[in-house]
């Protein structure tokens, strides 16, 4: 029997947040919506103490409370990018909700609940953790996208969210009570063990369900018909933790179940990866063609990266799930400097949304459109900025599994997509200028600096992404 | 005739079907969407039960606890959100979730 201080070693982050948490919501019951900026900003240092205590960490990987929950260099990789993506998100909505009149104490609160979910799911190692991993989590962004009450898009975005994620939740948990009872046991190891021969009929239907509730979660096509609406709906900061931290911990249970459940099943796991990587890819290309609002073009940019980010799944092996933890870095990265921009977008104290609005950016301010063009070529995958990088290991990792077809319609996705993000750039460098934007907060301006900066540079100094990445992904297998 | 675990899981299969077709088909109330949210987390549940009884294996039943935990805090989540959207509406009708689309 373990000592119950060496448990807490390994679950010290979610043990900060969850205390934390609690303390959170007794000072805003106390203060009201008066102790927002005091609740907002503890928030951010319990997120930082929650990361820094990861990072500092010098533990063996090991599983615990009694094969629920694991401890390893992956999880630890996945729970830095979650952890600092509700950080940076914090940190940016700030001045959005003030000005939007919503300066509500819970706002901290939800993010930081969601994120402890985010981190139980990312460590989840049987299927009862998995599932209440995934409903925290998710409960919290169904509030979170709902959260300008006043707002009729706000709450429509939050109904639509929440209508199919709970249809989405019951399809994974039906697929989780056939792995159940065909494979008798809910250890994702103990799968493992009853399908390393064969796998039965009834683990595969429980497999597909639960692949289309994942596939759901992190919004790969062809389940993907909530994100533009819920992505323009939501106030703009819960935009951008959405397609942040929500898509790293999906992506990343995903990478969990099918590699340490379904070894033995890799030939049908593998047909259900490849078939959404290529629907996402393709579709995240020419959906997003004709957009005017850029926040649903971020949408389908998203499904559009989540389906490259499958194509490092479907290789199935260390070099695949590299790419796929680099992947997510780098596109967590891009993300968040994308909508610090579209957090910048505003005229005369309104938020605009529209591309069109971007016009002329280059003459009114130059600074930022040379920001938002260099983020625009990184999510095109324009070398030598990171996304090329990211798109280059999973392709690499594809080819090498033998998986040709996929690596070309990778790539001619890629090529596709490219057209609106240069579309972008070319409306902001040659369109005659629209109405100037107003300055934008520190905060804000500082995430769209540090963001394209740290993607300019990457390919100088790609040291500590990588090794993190190849420890991750060695720890897996 | 004995009732074994195969009646148990159609059972359960049917149920969980009419929930997702009462999501998919109907065009009328969000209500009936919770409803049918609820029958899907039950018929879950009755999977859950059988095959725990079959196996001689208690987990399953804990699981089915936990389900039905989470099924009272998403009904009152969903509740809370759809409340948010009749006040900014006047209405509930699924056909009148449509301002946001393209």
């Amino acid at each position: 029997m373990p000592f119950l201080s060496e448990i807490f070693q390994h679950f010290l982050p979610e043990t900060i947040l969850a205390v934390g948490v609690m303390a959170l919501l007794l000072i805003g019951a106390w203060r009201g919506d008066k102790g927002f900026a005091l609740v907002d900003e503890l928030a951010v240092a319990l997120l930082g103490l929650a990361i820094i205590s990861i990072v500092l960490s010098v533990k063996p990987d090991r599983s615990v409370f009694d094969g629920a929950f694991m401890d390893d260099a992956f999880a630890r990789f996945m729970k830095v990018l979650s952890l600092g993506a509700a950080l940076v998100s914090i940190l940016l909505s700030v001045d959005y909700l003030r000005r939007a009149g919503l300066e509500k104490f819970e706002y901290p609160i939800l993010i930081i609940l969601s994120t402890l979910g985010m981190m139980l799911l990312i460590s989840a190692d049987n299927l009862i953790a998995f599932y209440l991993g995934l409903e925290l989590m998710s409960l919290a962004l169904y509030v979170m996208a709902a959260f300008a009450r006043e707002d009729g898009r706000s709450s429509e975005a939050g109904l639509k969210y929440f209508v199919l994620g709970a249809l989405s939740s019951g399809m994974m948990l039906y697929g989780a009570s056939l792995l159940y009872g065909f494979a008798g046991t809910v250890a994702f190891s103990g799968i493992a063990n009853a399908v390393s021969a064969s796998a039965p009929i009834g683990v595969v239907f429980g497999l597909v369900f639960v692949m289309a509730g994942l596939a759901f979660k992190m919004s790969a096509a062809p389940f993907h018909m909530w994100t533009p609406d819920v992505y323009e709906g939501a106030p703009t900061p819960v935009t951008a933790f959405f397609a942040s931290a929500a898509k790293a911990a999906a992506v990343a249970v995903t990478v969990r179940i099918v590699i340490t459940a379904f070894p033995g099943a890799d030939q049908q796991w593998r047909q259900i990866i490849v078939f959404l990587a290529i629907a996402s890819t393709l579709l995240g290309s020419f959906a997003a063609i004709g957009q005017t609002n850029i926040k649903r073009l971020m949408a389908y940019s998203s499904i559009g990266h989540m389906g490259f980010a499958l194509i490092g799944l479907a290789a199935g092996n260390e070099i695949g799930i590299r790419g796929v933890a680099i992947y997510l870095a780098i596109y967590l990265v891009m993300t968040l400097g994308a909508f610090a921009a579209i957090l910048a977008m505003r005229v005369d104290g309104k938020s605009v949304e529209n591309i069109s609005d971007l016009a002329g950016l280059s003459r009114t301010n130059g600074l930022m459109a040379f920001f938002l063009a260099m983020l625009m070529f990184s999510l095109a995958g324009i070398p030598p900025l990171a996304g090329f990088f990211a798109k280059y290991y999973v392709l690499l990792a594809a080819v090498d599994a033998g998986l040709y077809p996929l690596a070309v319609v990778g790539v001619l996705a890629s090529a596709v997509a490219a057209f609106y993000y240069l579309r972008v750039v070319k409306i902001m460098y040659f369109d005659e200028p629209a109405p100037n934007f107003d300055p934008s907060p520190l905060a804000v301006r500082a995430v769209l600096a540090l963001s394209t900066i740290s993607l300019l540079v990457f390919w100088i100094y790609p040291t500590p992404v990588m090794d993190a990445a190849s420890v991750a992904a060695k720890s897996l297998f | 005739m004995i009732i074994g675990l195969t009646h148990y899981l159609v059972v359960g299969a049917i149920l969980f079907t009419l929930g997702v077709a009462g999501i998919i088909l109907n065009r009328k109330n969000i209500i009936v969407i919770l409803m049918s949210v609820e029958l899907i987390l039950l018929s879950v549940n009755l999977n859950f039960v059988a095959f725990s009884h079959e196996l001689g294996d208690l987990t399953g039943q804990v699981f089915a606890l936990y389900v039905l935990t989470v099924a009272a805090a998403e009904a009152a989540i969903g509740l809370a959100i759809l409340v948010a959207f009749y006040r900014n509406r006047g209405t509930i009708a699924v056909e009148d979730i449509n301002s946001l689309k393209g």
